[in-house]
């Protein structure tokens, strides 16, 4: 079951995308998100889309792979667009007991479900195209300043790098308390809600034991190895900006720009809703 | 020149109940002495709690003696200023190779000590690439640690040390957690530091068989040493090392029970080929 989340899934490949500097990635990112949130015309979703599909070729990822990370949120995917399908005021085309479809609500749904899509495979292909650790290192160069007002910029990058690289060892370390709990006897499939929740605590007990531990281990071996937080600390892969990480700034500017001009330009001429 | 220098070493290790009274003190070390020359292979055999890996610990400035000191390169380990610098010349090597890897590919992981010391970058590169072929690991440069198996684990974790740069490595049961073939790399992978790099080894194990090319061996039982020498001489004494809970190689095993039974065999035999060799000899 833990084996099928995708989030944070890195895939090799050698396009542009990938070797572009993760914070040029992180600010891209950022800009597109923010954008599709305040954009409401069919113009700037032709955009968006137009967008999302030449950075997805560029990047090599396959499509069908990406599409494989919708899955987990198809849930809310569904819950969303059908709400806003049945309680959009506005004219009304099928009715059912206390149920009405409007067409108002069909068009806000259908662009409700586009802009989480577009959204969602935003956000995924840069974990898709960035490994874990240039990414928590960009988030550390990035948020650098904020070391002036006291707080641990580098402590929490190298936490949220070590939880990352943790992640497979505590899911098989998990396997294998639930396979020594069964061979025990214990039942963990049967039962209402709260057994089943009862019937976890067997394995969370010895997970959280074994976890402190290695914690402890770590520690010591990152001790032993001189660590001493970001003091006088060097890289073997330091982020230096290149061209290309300057040409791909000034084309997410442009992004931005040409979303605005185009969500002002479609306001005046009555496209948005 | 001696590298590490131990004398009259103790460390306790107090329990404490729940109101913070010390109910037990446990002397983990108790008052061992022991001088290690720059160059040399070192075993320290014990079982489980004889003291052997907080007595490693002590080394690399992990623990700090109760009583006693030791010294590194002539540093006292107490003397904080000096903790980091001793930490460098004094590489560890600890037991489960998984708790000790901190990057999520393995030449990230090898530069984790280097990037701690403030090497320049394009030096980080050539010791990260030197490290890796030394442990002969470079193909692996760009995997995932979690896909490695255990012996290659250990062997990243021994370059990661390597790329530090020191003078003596301690290993604290490195091939505890290992299978034969993966234990045998390791084992080989060390003694090859030890002769082409003359890098100080600090071995420390339970298993006889790994401590057989080592120059010196200290045998320890409750926080002391009760045996030292060479592996030879060590092992000519069976009943006193059985006595402390050790097996003895195979070959001097087959030996020794050979020799109960009247068959007229030497004493320091060691590994499988003498054995065969003095039989063979035998009319």
């Amino acid at each position: 079951m833990m084996r099928d989340i995708t989030i944070g899934q890195y895939y090799r490949a050698d396009s542009p995308i990938h070797r572009l500097d993760p914070r040029v990635k992180i600010a891209g990112t950022f800009i597109y998100m923010v954008s599709l949130f305040f954009q409401k015309s069919i113009l700037t979703y032709i955009l968006a889309i137009l967008t999302l599909v030449i950075v997805v070729k560029t990047s090599k990822v396959p499509f069908s792979f990406m599409v494989r990370g919708l899955k987990p949120i198809m849930f809310i995917l569904l819950f969303s667009v059908l709400i806003n399908m049945f309680f959009v005021p506005g004219e009304i085309v099928a009715k059912f007991w206390i149920f009405k479809i409007t067409k108002e609500g069909m068009i806000q749904a259908g662009f409700m479900g586009v802009r989480l899509i577009i959204l969602i495979l935003g956000a995924s292909l840069l974990t898709l195209t960035t490994t874990p650790n240039q990414l928590t290192d960009g988030l550390e160069k990035m948020f650098g300043c904020l070391k002036k007002i006291k707080i641990p910029v580098h402590e929490i990058a190298m936490m949220m790098s070590i939880a990352l690289r943790f992640i497979p060892i505590l899911t098989e370390e998990t396997d294998k308390i639930m396979k020594a709990q069964m061979a025990r006897g214990a039942d963990l499939d049967s039962g209402n809600l709260i057994q089943k929740i009862k019937s976890m605590i067997p394995i969370l007990v010895p997970l959280f034991v074994a976890a402190i531990r290695r914690a402890n281990d770590l520690a010591m071996a990152m001790e032993s190895k001189c660590y001493n937080g970001s003091d006088g600390r060097t890289k073997m892969k330091p982020l230096i900006y290149t061209k290309a990480d300057k040409g791909a700034y000034l084309m997410e500017a442009a992004f931005l720009a040409v979303m605005i001009v185009l969500s002002v330009v479609s306001h005046k001429a009555g496209l948005s809703f | 020149m001696n590298i590490i220098k131990v004398k009259d070493l103790v460390f306790l290790y107090r329990k404490k109940d729940e109101n913070g009274n010390i109910t037990q003190e446990i002397r983990a070390v108790d008052g061992v002495d022991m001088e290690v020359e720059k160059g040399s292979f070192i075993a320290i055999l014990g079982h489980n709690g004889s003291g052997k890996s907080s007595l490693a610990k002590h080394i690399n400035g992990i623990l700090f003696p109760t009583e006693g000191h030791v010294k590194v390169n002539e540093m006292d380990t107490r003397d904080e200023s000096k903790i980091w610098h001793i930490r460098q010349i004094a590489g560890m090597v600890f037991q489960n190779p998984d708790n000790q890897i901190i990057g999520s590919i393995v030449e990230e992981d090898v530069a984790f000590g280097p990037e701690n010391l403030g090497v320049p970058t394009d030096e980080i590169w050539e010791r990260v690439d030197r490290c890796l072929k030394a442990v002969n690991m470079e193909a692996f440069r760009e995997s995932s640690p979690n896909k490695l198996s255990g012996g290659q684990k250990q062997r990243v974790a021994i370059a990661g040390i390597m790329a530090m740069e020191p003078e003596c490595i301690v290993l604290d049961e490195p091939t505890a957690m290992l299978d034969p073939r993966g234990r045998q790399d390791v084992i080989d992978t060390i003694h090859e530091l030890n002769e082409k790099k003359g890098i100080t080894i600090l071995l420390i194990t339970h298993n006889m068989d790994e401590v057989i090319g080592a120059d010196k061996v200290f045998v320890m039982d409750q926080g002391k040493v009760v045996m030292s020498g060479k592996p030879r001489e060590i092992f000519t004494r069976v009943e006193e090392i059985k006595s402390y809970g050790l097996e003895i190689p195979h070959a001097t095993e087959l030996a020794y029970r050979l020799r109960q039974k009247g068959v007229n065999l030497p004493k320091d035999i060691l590994t499988r080929e003498e054995l065969v060799e003095a039989i063979c000899q035998l009319n």
